[in-house]
């Protein structure tokens, strides 16, 4: 196989762990901010954050990425493409982590809340010394999964015109007529992302793990 | 608060007076805040004529209505025939997966290993752009469709394994001393019980099997949003037609979602 070959699926592959990133680290922030709207006791809040979840987790991502990508210029908001869909990706994927958050807190025992609050523990305190350390650990394995399925979901971007790693393994096979090899090579990657993920999630849990 | 469990709630004490006034105040404040954001969009969206009747008027035209409904139920035939697929071949690939042969166990794992690393967009292309080249071509209903049931076969086997793994030890122990076989046991035991604590997982799953024909808009087959690719460039209304397709995609999805809660409900009762 020629080299180009290679470099061309190696700057996909940049573009799939760079979109990766991106993508995870904004659905992070906007799923925690989520989960917060739906746990406090502001109706408004909750009602806003239960009804994002909702939509977007019933809208498929690739509906999401053309409303994004073709539908934004409409109302005169036109930004890079690579922006708008990792943009996309964070939006959708903000739904499963707050999810995951939300659960996470469900996961703490109700009476050691009241056990700490009848210790006279304030609000933030039960929240540090409880709660959060609690929620967290009984996160790593479901927030593997959403990163899982976010990393393999980059590869959507392909549809709507974004050369990352399953675009490429698309165009090389277009360009240079060899689709068996740079389609293996490619799910051999991929494959690769999964089982590494899916190895350090499993890694982390059990360093974390309590022995109840 | 309807919808809300209770669980939600477990984080706070019921609360006092002033605790009252601050939620009160939080709660005005982002009714401002939603209610500001929801306007900047509106003005966003008349700003570029996007509101016009021009661009909507034709959702009330029957001609229009029936060409996104027909496109509703190609996306609903899709995922019929792909979930009626690949509901047998993953719980087979579980039965290999729980089976006595190593070999067959390994080869299992390898399979769901690999379609479970594998995006669906690499799959259909393989069939579309890698599989032709080998002499191998399907019809493009098939293109769509066989991807999506390697896929999901090898997600559903995982949740019929932990399924079966989920149920008592005991259970089968006694189909065997009664003097079945371990096929006997798994097609009379074992399953039906394990298949009737999964169905609110499985539906859970056939919401994602239904997202995943949404990839039909790549190899042009005519579900509801490849559907809605062609209404709206052909009226240049591309922003509405892509909201009505996400409008009917949540209500099909919350409709499957509520079922699955009504049969989780009417299990446990």
């Amino acid at each position: 196989m020629p080299t180009a070959v290679l470099s061309q699926l190696g700057d996909g592959l940049l573009v799939t762990v760079e979109m990766t990133a991106l993508a995870f680290a904004g659905a992070l922030v906007l799923g925690v901010l989520l989960a917060i709207c739906r746990i406090s006791p502001v109706p408004p809040l909750r009602l806003a954050g239960a009804a994002y979840v909702t939509a977007f987790r019933n809208i498929p991502l690739l509906v999401l990425l053309v409303l994004f990508v073709f539908g934004m210029p409409e109302v005169g908001l036109l930004y890079p493409l690579f922006a708008t869909v990792a943009l996309t990706m964070a939006l959708y994927w903000a739904a499963f982590v707050c999810e995951v958050v939300r659960s996470g807190v469900r996961t703490v025992p109700r009476g050691q809340i009241e056990a700490a609050r009848a210790l006279g523990l304030t609000f933030t305190q039960c929240l540090r010394f409880v709660v959060i350390p609690q929620a967290l650990r009984s996160m790593v394995q479901p927030l593997g999964s959403v990163f899982i399925g976010l990393a393999l979901g980059t590869s959507l971007a392909a549809a709507v015109g974004v050369p990352e790693l399953t675009g490429q393994a698309q165009l090389v096979t277009l360009k240079y007529d060899n689709p068996l090899t740079s389609f293996a090579l490619t799910t051999a990657v991929y494959v690769a992302i999964t089982l590494t993920s899916g190895l350090i999630a499993g890694r982390i849990e059990r360093k974390v793990a309590i022995k109840r | 608060m309807k919808g809300q469990t209770v669980d939600d709630d477990q984080l706070f004490d019921v609360p006092g007076p002033r605790g009252r006034r601050r939620i009160r105040i939080v709660t005005a404040v982002s009714v401002l805040v939603l209610a500001a954001l929801l306007a900047l969009a509106l003005r966003q969206f008349a700003a570029h004529g996007q509101l016009a009747a021009s661009q909507w008027q034709m959702f009330g035209n029957w001609a229009i209505i029936r060409f996104l409904l027909d496109g509703v139920g190609q996306t609903l035939l899709v995922t019929a025939v792909a979930a009626g697929l690949a509901l047998p071949l993953g719980a087979l690939v579980a039965l290999v997966r729980l089976s006595r042969s190593r070999v067959a166990r390994a080869l299992a794992r390898g399979y769901v290993e690999l379609f479970r690393a594998v995006p669906l967009l690499l799959l259909l292309y393989i069939f579309l752009f890698g599989l032709p080249r080998t002499g191998l071509t399907f019809p493009v209903f098939w293109q769509l469709v066989i991807p999506i049931v390697l896929g999901n076969a090898a997600v559903l086997s995982e949740i019929f394994r932990a399924g079966v793994l989920a149920l008592d030890r005991g259970q089968s122990e006694a189909a065997y001393s009664l003097g079945m076989t371990y096929w006997q046991a798994m097609a009379w035991v074992v399953i039906p019980q394990a298949v009737r604590r999964l169905v609110p997982t499985l539906v859970s799953q056939l919401v994602r099997l239904l997202k995943d024909s949404t990839l039909g808009y790549v190899v042009s087959y005519l579900e509801l949003l490849h559907k809605a690719q062609v209404l709206g460039e052909y009226y240049h209304s591309v922003l509405p037609t892509y909201l009505v397709a996400a409008a009917c995609f949540v209500l099909i999805n919350t409709t499957l979602s509520a079922l699955a809660t009504w049969l989780e409900r009417r299990r446990r009762s």
